[in-house]
């Protein structure tokens, strides 16, 4: 893809004058990193941080049926949502793979849907193709609305001021409408980090203000830029899949040990009888969390073996600070090599490297 | 980081110096380490290997990349910075002095003619 045809975030120039490096992603240009991935992720760890996640696909869904037509292309539940809740969900094809894994807000009389911004195009053919007669009306405000993100321990104290509301009402995985900086929102307090935070769902034309009101207000304390490269290492010590890794067309929830999203007491959903089958049968290759014991990191295609048998394929990979420093890696195995404590070796440039499968996720933040 | 007037200079960004006994001493230059981001793993030519100028010698790790490791130099690898394996963050930081990454010898000084010198080094990098 050429820069010509990148699209850009209405942050874009904000990213220049703060020299952050761009890179496409999900077809826009997007910052992989400002002062450094390691400098960035120590401040969401230990201070917060600021993300443009704009790239993101934001779709709002209206009308009396959204819930239960959703619940039908879906594997988790829907209807059961509190108003301002949100959840984690999973589309699901017809033999049991990912569409794409997503967020349900439910909002007042509506509900915005967030997905992955290199499958936002898929999902909007997709969702417009189930419409029928259900009466859903579907607006996509893909490239329109940005998406910006404050995550890590002073987070919350740092946005705070800046709010119409309170934020301790706010509790994990539900949202309220609210002003930032005087700016209209949906502020929900989700994220991908691994540390308590909020996403502030905004029109593009308000998200400079409040990104460089952030910075100008926070720098101070701490808070720093975050490009997608920290975000990728925060969300593997997390244990948090990405799409197109741990989840694809070809490696379904239950493969990516997302069961307990999978409710299977649900009526009829695109998907359910061929991850019951999964279920029931218990011998697909499944995701597993590996630690190297070496320095050299694993990286995604890398082969696993176990003795003299390949039993699989790294899908993520990277060094951990918040693991000791450690290379860390998600890999698709065989059943028989996925037990925790297993050990294996992952080819590294023809030379075999000692890992050991782990239970995930790796980080978890203090309470 | 000014850049050393001393050193020579490949276009894959390496640095060498080289001295009056044959032996040169090889880097990355501050540009290339700034490029890479921080760098987590360094995998280096084993001593003893007898090595082609431009040749590829091993692979430097940033968090989010593997990339290729040139030699500017022809020669045999005589010794190695086994510094890097426990902090391989120090090319970060001093990539010109403590980050040096290792020592070739039986260089000839004729090698030098395919290299840059500092000041077309830099126009290289500005560009």
């Amino acid at each position: 893809m050429t820069a010509e045809t990148l699209k850009r975030t209405a942050l874009h120039d904000e990213h220049l004058k703060l020299g952050g490096r761009l890179v496409p992603f999900g077809g826009f240009e997007m910052p992989v990193q400002y002062a450094g991935i390691l400098k960035e992720h120590d401040a969401v760890r230990n201070r917060a941080g600021l993300f443009d996640l704009s790239h993101m696909g934001q779709f709002v869904l209206e009308g009396e049926n959204v819930a239960r037509w959703a619940e039908g292309l879906t594997i988790n539940a829907i209807e059961s949502m509190k108003p301002l809740q949100a959840r984690y969900n999973i589309f699901c094809n017809a033999a049991g793979g990912a569409h794409d894994d997503v967020i349900f807000y439910r909002l007042d009389g509506r509900w915005l849907l967030v997905v992955n911004a290199g499958n936002a195009d898929k999902m909007w053919s997709l969702l417009n193709a189930h419409v029928g007669d259900s009466g859903v009306k579907l607006t996509s405000y893909h490239g329109k609305n940005a998406l910006v993100a404050i995550q890590g321990p002073k987070s919350v104290a740092m946005l705070q001021p800046h709010v119409d509301v309170d934020l301790s009402a706010v509790k994990y995985y539900f949202c309220t409408e609210a002003t930032v900086y005087g700016k209209k929102t949906v502020l929900a307090r989700t994220g991908y980090t691994g540390e308590d935070g909020f996403e502030l769902f905004v029109d593009g034309a308000d998200a400079p203000e409040i990104w460089n009101g952030l910075l100008r207000d926070h720098s101070a304390e701490g808070l720093e830029p975050c490009g997608l490269g920290a975000r990728d290492v925060l969300r593997l010590e997390a244990g948090m899949p990405l799409y197109g890794h741990e989840l694809t067309e070809e490696i379904s929830p239950v493969q990516a040990g997302l069961t307990w999203a999978l409710k299977m007491a649900k009526p009829a959903f695109t998907g359910k009888d061929a991850l019951a089958a999964q279920l029931e049968g218990d011998t697909f290759p499944r995701i597993a969390g590996l630690v190297m014991a070496g320095r050299a990191p694993a990286r995604e295609g890398y082969k696993v073996f176990s003795g003299d048998r390949e039993v699989g394929e790294i899908r993520s990979g990277s060094m951990a600070p918040s693991c000791g420093g450690k290379n860390i890696a998600t890999a698709l195995l065989s059943k028989d090599a996925a037990t925790v404590g297993t050990e294996l070796e992952v080819e590294i440039r023809g030379a075999r490297h000692a890992a050991t499968v782990v239970t995930t996720p790796l980080y978890k933040r203090p309470k | 980081m000014s850049l050393p007037q001393d050193l020579h200079f490949s276009k894959d960004h390496e640095w060498v110096k080289l001295d009056d006994d044959g032996v040169a001493t090889v880097g990355i230059t501050d540009y290339a380490q700034h490029s890479l981001g921080d760098i987590v793993y360094v995998e280096l030519p084993k001593v003893g290997a007898v090595v082609a100028q431009h040749g590829n010698v091993g692979v430097i790790e940033s968090v989010k990349a593997v990339s290729d490791l040139f030699t500017p130099v022809a020669g045999v690898i005589a010794e190695v910075n086994g510094a890097l394996d426990a902090d391989s963050s120090v090319l970060n930081r001093e990539p010109y002095t403590d980050g040096w990454l290792f020592k070739v010898k039986d260089v000839s000084s004729d090698q030098l003619d395919n290299l840059l010198d500092a000041a077309a080094y830099e126009k290289l990098t500005a560009e």
